[in-house]
């Protein structure tokens, strides 16, 4: 499996790349966009809630503190987000190229993971940059990013892909997911801060693999501590079981998957 | 003999039905559910192709072909039984699929043949061959949404076949694009042959199942009705046709060895068939241009409305070289009575090539043989035309030419 994939290499990567320059080929700023649209999100929100919160942010005097707290989560969200939607429907969408030619399926979930980080790169690369301008340091707590983004595409990837072979059978998982997806941002802290929770509350909120993440990217972009070891490896185990559970479910439901597609 | 490229045993596709969807799900899992309805699209299908042939796969709509097309690929998954393929495969199944409008032709190339499982390094050797095959100038470097549909075919063409594959698959595509790129795709299509490619051919045409494909294989609602040469087979999926009117389909193998395939409802049949020469003497050799006579007897055994007699001369290959029928020529027999004996006499210049040349024949009310056949009869009548005193040439028709040579400058003639 791993060897047909990696005979494939060169497919996944212009896949990738194609996958980036359709989304911005006819419009003027071209990838410019792939910054913009989560800044401007965030702006937003900054705009709106910066008031009713900044307030509250404990520990940093900086004005400018909501603004990386806020981009800080949306990175970990974002990621996530934009894996989870695209592999919900990726044998849907791929239908035609699955229902024609025999290519290693595993492609389609890498050109999907491929594709997201480039985009949350971008981002990072943007947030870095706010971060730096507005006059802090960099930390070295920032060498854990590359471990943040790894378990959550890995947790994104695994849950995304059990409920994309179940929406190739029942289509109704994806609509559903849609209204999920919304709610779950919202029990999860980006725009605001955990602590504002009452205390049952903020209990049940540790069972939330999604605040576990986006508190490590707060701690470590923001506050400069190290994440919570312990919640990683928690995430990270889950992770490997929803992957581990998606590759069974593929393969016991390929056989099927082509017939109803 | 070679070894089989394809092995096709016991195989069997069902497309399964389940009143929840949870329940397949249980049956992913082992836990053994009833589906709801099974529908068996394709059952105990064997047959073996040996490398270097070329198989044509004929059938109504609906019997199955495409389905044996994608379990072949392997994009399907058999429900029993087994395909092995011993090779790399390649399907031309429906041109053009994956194409991204937005990209431009060679970065489209580049993403179908990667999903083909071509390397970086095979996909840049191969790309000045697939630009020049494909023949379309600057427009390889615009996004494919300004193509015409025929530009994408030819694209699409030379991605597939850019390196040549063990097994080519090729569904209905033969007929797409122009004529200029049709007969150039032949032409690959042959030599890839030439150099040991088997192929797998769905078409309706027949004349292109004749002429490409040395066995046939005819399909009916999911079974293996029939395997053979493509002439016959196709002699019996043309009655086969005829005969869904609760007509009989016969066979007999005809004293040159070939299969001989009458059908039909029989209220009408052929008694007695002939070719004369000018002096009305029956002929077996016919020489180029010679003029004869075709004297068929009818024998009608019960009434019938309107009766038409139609024949065809085919050649060696079972490809129509002439034919037409009394329909055409306004010269149909209304109220036949039973008993009736009706003789037609149909005289032309034998204006064809040298070859082996056989009549069908056909007693039909139409001008179709699928409404009422009374009888279809191949291999009616055989005969050899030869060239006794014509200049040499080569080719089924005879255009006799008048050829003028004149010289402007001086030459030796």
């Amino acid at each position: 499996m791993l060897l047909a994939v990696w005979r494939y290499r060169h497919f996944i990567l212009s896949a990738i790349w194609n996958d980036l320059r359709t989304r911005f080929n006819r419009s003027r700023l071209g990838a410019i966009w792939l910054i913009l649209q989560p800044l401007a999100q965030s702006a937003i929100y900054a705009l709106i809630l910066s008031r009713v919160l900044a307030a509250r942010l404990p520990g940093i005097n900086s004005q400018y503190a909501y603004v990386i707290y806020l981009l800080a989560g949306m990175l970990a969200w974002s990621l996530f987000a934009e894996v989870v939607m695209r592999c919900l429907t990726i044998f849907v969408d791929n239908s035609n190229l699955m229902k024609k030619i025999v290519f290693p399926r595993m492609c389609l979930p890498l050109v999907v993971s491929g594709s997201a980080l480039v985009n949350n790169l971008f981002l990072l690369v943007a947030t870095l940059g706010i971060y730096l301008l507005i006059g802090n340091e960099p930390t070295w707590t920032w060498l854990w990013l590359p471990v943040l983004i790894a378990i959550t595409l890995a947790f994104a990837l695994g849950l995304g892909l059990v409920l994309g072979v179940l929406n190739v059978f029942i289509r109704d998982v994806a609509q559903v997911m849609v209204v999920v997806l919304q709610l779950w941002f919202w029990l999860t802290p980006v725009v605001y801060m955990a602590s504002v929770l009452p205390g049952p509350a903020h209990a049940l909120m540790h069972l939330n693999p999604m605040y576990q993440m986006v508190t490590a990217f707060q701690e470590t972009l923001l506050w400069g501590h190290p994440p919570s070891i312990k919640g990683l490896i928690g995430v990270a185990m889950l992770s490997v079981l929803l992957l581990g559970m998606s590759l069974l479910l593929f393969r016991r439901s390929s056989a099927d998957m082509v017939d109803v597609l | 003999m070679s070894a089989p490229v394809l092995k096709i045993e016991k195989l069997g596709k069902a497309f399964r039905e389940y009143g929840m969807e949870w329940q397949r799900m249980l049956s992913w899992f082992g836990f053994t559910q009833a589906p709801a309805s099974e529908h068996w699209v394709l059952r105990h299908v064997n047959f073996e192709v040996r490398a270097g042939e070329a198989v044509g796969i004929v059938g109504q709509n609906g019997a199955g072909k495409s389905t044996l097309l994608k379990l072949v690929t392997g994009t399907l998954r058999p429900t029993e039984g087994s395909v092995r393929v011993a090779g790399r495969i390649a399907a031309i199944l429906e041109l053009g699929m994956g194409f991204n409008p937005d990209l431009t032709g060679r970065q489209n190339v580049r993403y179908s043949a990667g999903l083909m499982g071509m390397s970086a390094a095979q996909i840049e050797q191969a790309m000045p061959c697939i630009e020049e095959f494909a023949e379309i100038g600057d427009y390889f470097d615009q996004p494919i949404r300004t193509y015409s549909s025929g530009m994408q075919m030819r694209v699409a063409f030379s991605v597939v076949t850019a390196i040549r594959p063990e097994v080519l698959i090729v569904d209905e595509a033969l007929s797409v694009g122009d004529a200029y790129f049709s007969h150039k795709s032949m032409a690959r299509i042959r030599e890839f042959r030439e150099q040991g490619t088997t192929l797998l051919i769905v078409s309706h045409d027949s004349t292109a199942i004749q002429a490409l494909c040395d066995r046939a294989i005819l399909l009916d609602s999911g079974s293996l009705l029939k395997d053979g040469p493509p002439e016959e087979v196709m002699d019996y999926y043309n009655a086969l046709i005829a005969a869904k009117e609760n007509a009989s389909v016969q066979v007999t193998r005809h004293d040159s060895g070939r299969a001989q395939t009458i059908s039909g409802s029989g209220e009408a049949v052929v008694e007695s068939i002939g070719l004369f020469n000018s002096v009305d003497q029956p002929v077996e050799f016919v020489n180029v241009g010679e003029q004869v006579r075709l004297r068929v007897r009818v024998g009608v055994r019960e009434p019938i409305a309107r009766l038409v007699f139609g024949y065809m001369i085919k050649d060696r290959l079972g490809q129509p070289v002439f034919g037409t029928n009394t329909f055409h020529t306004r010269q149909t027999v209304e109220k036949v009575e039973a008993g009736q004996i009706i003789e037609y006499i149909i005289a032309f210049p034998m204006n064809i090539g040298p070859g082996s040349y056989s009549i069908s024949t056909a007693l039909v009310s139409s001008d179709t043989h699928l409404v009422d056949n009374y009888e279809w009869r191949d291999l009616a009548l055989m005969f050899t035309v030869a060239n006794a005193d014509r200049d040499y040439f080569v080719g089924i028709a005879w255009v006799p030419p008048a050829i003028e040579v004149h010289c402007k400058e001086r030459c030796v003639q």
